[in-house]
């Protein structure tokens, strides 16, 4: 996984609460076999309209979505983070994330903030007012910074660490191999097998 | 041994007990590696899992705890021919491939076992009490009916489990889900956790695992219990489950996983110990009247946007809050309702019956138990389709497909179909539905489509009448 240490870059408002993982990329668009190419499927019912935020030329290139509550509910498919990837996003930030979503992004490396709504808002205001705004999402510093606003976010110091030294979870779990074989030794006979 | 019988020394809640069974290291400011006793796995969520262990040169740790299926993306038609979309083949083609490689059992489309992945585990007897069961799919929450700690995971984490068969989690919160009183005839499973999650909201099981417990409950068979918990996740609980009980063993015995003999009575022994304890605590804690319920159903494009089949579409004038108001008006003009309308008086083009939801025989008996004698509306087309082959094949040994085709339904192959609209069943933009099925979003059943979730009962319902409808609706029929 690359390192995520700090991003700026600009910003797309959505404001949209509920955004589910069937409107970040329908099902449809959930066939390839590869972790690339999902941006296509990004939004894609609301994308056949001009006027929805991320068609308009002034959010081209943006890379910071700033969402409304409760975004990503619903499935599991990890290929909504590799969508909003894909189009280019390295952040998202929400008042709240769905659990499965929000797991998800901190593992491919996508940095989901977590900030009060009435920050959200703020930061509404001032991407609408001037779309070159400059969104930091500094996770060293764990703020967000925007023009004078400097906002503080949360996120565990484990899930803070591994992201800003890019490492595999499943190669720090592997260090523990020992400790998995042992509790193997003590999973009880009944317990059901496939094979 | 006295220490056995010894009593808690602090008192736990299921979900915890679980949890610390399963606990296989814990560190100061790290999260618990939990160990999982059973991988699900199918065809959209784990060809970039196995692709990323072949990159990194590893294996699968223990293939006899996973096992496959194909579900989401598979015809319910024609399922002898080739899939006709080349991408779609290809997604199964590279499934089919990465089970041979890696050594994983895998139930394909044909095959007796094969179905909607939730709906297999628990027929095989592989979901059991005290487990932790993941799969790459939210509605694995279901078979926390047995009283497992079950939870939908995403593609990177189906490859750390496939390579490590632990997950490093940070411990859930519990909540307790109080139903009490009894259901009211015509009233079901889907009509509790439709009000559970229009109560407490898409997002208020957040972080949560919601343990369902009362009355209503415990009278749940086996299949009303998988319909509660399957929902959990739209309520944005990380899983649901209910203790496991004689319902529980009744269910198992026999079933081709269930222990045998001897182990069977080490196993009952240890799921009779998973319970709450006397004054273990919850995190929160909501209570839900049974006696009070009626037909539920979703109006809107969020499962938590629904009411009781009696009442009428909501106006946003009524809300306060301008962020709930604007949420009621988009939900409105997409599902192309106008507040005020009785919710029976909104027509229907298609009536699906299926899903992890409620796909099960006690399902589809339900619905045909209403159809019985009867005929799908003029201009309503209702698919039913079970939610696996076994499904399909006990419910042709009791006649039910007979007493579908002859209402005039269509009468399809085992799989996830216009649940999610993956596979060539979908709405068309515009079409509007009522569904056995879990997610009422925009477009979950293709493109511009429009979904009411309701309980197989009002589905059957709804076909005959062409509008939401209960079976109590319904004129009675005649003698013959």
């Amino acid at each position: 996984m690359e390192k995520f240490v700090s991003h700026t870059g600009t910003a797309v408002p959505l404001r949209r609460s509920n955004v589910d993982t069937d409107q970040i990329i329908p099902a449809v668009y959930l066939k390839r076999v590869t972790r690339t190419g999902f941006e296509d499927g990004l939004f894609a019912a609301w994308r056949t309209d001009p006027e929805f935020v991320l068609n308009k030329p002034e959010r081209q290139g943006a890379t910071v979505l700033v969402a409304g509550p409760d975004f990503g509910t619903g499935s599991s498919r990890e290929h909504a983070v590799w969508a909003l990837q894909n189009y280019g996003f390295k952040a998202v930030i929400s008042a709240r994330f769905a659990d499965i979503f929000r797991g998800n992004s901190l593992k491919s490396g996508l940095l989901t903030v977590v900030l009060p709504q009435e920050t959200i808002e703020q930061i509404w205001t001032a991407i609408e007012a001037d779309p070159a705004t400059e969104v930091t999402v500094d996770l060293e510093a764990r703020e967000v910074r925007v023009g004078e606003l400097v906002a503080p976010f949360e996120i565990d110091d484990y899930t803070r660490w591994r992201l800003l030294e890019g490492l595999d979870d499943i190669g720090l779990t592997l260090r523990n191999v020992e400790t998995i074989d042992e509790f193997e030794t003590t999973r009880p006979s009944f317990k059901p097998a496939t094979l | 041994m006295t220490a056995a019988h010894a009593a808690p020394v602090q008192p736990l809640t299921l979900a915890e007990k679980i949890w610390e069974a399963h606990v296989v290291r814990r560190a100061e400011g790290e999260p618990d590696l939990l160990y999982i006793d059973m991988q699900f796995i199918h065809e959209v969520t784990s060809a970039q899992a196995f692709d990323g262990l072949r990159l990194a040169g590893r294996t699968v740790r223990r293939p006899d705890l996973t096992i496959a299926t194909e579900d989401h993306n598979t015809p319910t038609l024609d399922i002898d021919k080739p899939i006709a979309d080349p991408v779609s083949r290809t997604q199964i083609e590279t499934l089919r491939r990465n089970c041979a490689e890696f050594g994983v059992r895998l139930h394909s489309l044909g095959d007796a076992n094969q179905g909607v992945v939730h709906v297999i585990g628990p027929q095989l007897g592989l979901t059991q009490p005290g487990m932790t069961i993941v799969c790459g799919d939210s509605h694995t929450s279901t078979h926390g009916a047995f009283g497992a700690i079950a939870f939908g995971i995403g593609t990177s984490e189906v490859e750390h489990v496939l390579a490590t068969q632990t997950l490093p989690l940070k411990q859930f919160k519990t909540m307790a889900v109080n139903v009490t009183g009894s259901l009211k005839p015509g009233v079901t499973a889907k009509d509790i956790i439709l009000a559970v999650i229009a109560k407490i909201g898409t997002g208020g099981g957040q972080g949560y695992i919601l343990e369902y417990r009362g009355e209503a409950i415990r009278n749940l068979s086996m299949e009303g219990r998988m319909t509660v918990c399957n929902m959990s996740i739209e309520a944005g609980a990380r899983a649901g489950l209910i203790a496991p009980d004689d319902t529980t063993y009744a269910y198992l015995k026999d079933r081709a996983h269930a222990p045998q003999g001897e182990d069977w009575d080490a196993a009952v022994a240890y799921w009779a110990t998973l319970h709450t304890d006397e004054g273990a605590k919850f995190d929160a804690e909501v209570t839900i009247d049974a006696d009070a319920l009626t037909p539920f159903v979703t109006w809107g494009t969020n499962p938590g946007q629904g009411a009781p089949l009696g009442d009428v579409v909501p106006n946003p004038a009524d809300y306060a809050d301008p962020n709930a108001r604007q949420d009621i008006e988009r939900a409105l003009a997409y599902m192309g309702l106008t507040a005020g309308t009785p919710l029976r008086e909104i027509a229907v083009d298609t009536v699906f019956l299926g899903s992890c939801t409620n796909g099960r025989l006690e399902d589809l008996r339900a619905a045909a138990s209403v159809l019985k004698g009867r005929k799908v509306a003029e201009g309503v087309r209702m698919l039913v389709v079970p939610g696996s082959a076994r499904v399909r094949l006990e419910a042709e040994a009791e006649g039910l497909n007979e007493v579908f085709e002859a209402a005039g339904a269509e009468w399809r192959f085992a799989g996830c179909s216009m649940c999610l609209g993956m596979n060539p069943d979908q709405l068309a933009p515009g079409e509007r539905s009522a569904s056995t099925s879990n997610r009422n979003f925009e477009g979950r059943q293709g493109k511009g489509g429009r979904t009411h979730l309701v309980s197989p009962l009002v589905a059957a319902a709804t076909a005959v009448t062409g509008r939401l409808a209960g079976p109590a609706d319904l004129p009675a029929l005649q003698e013959v």
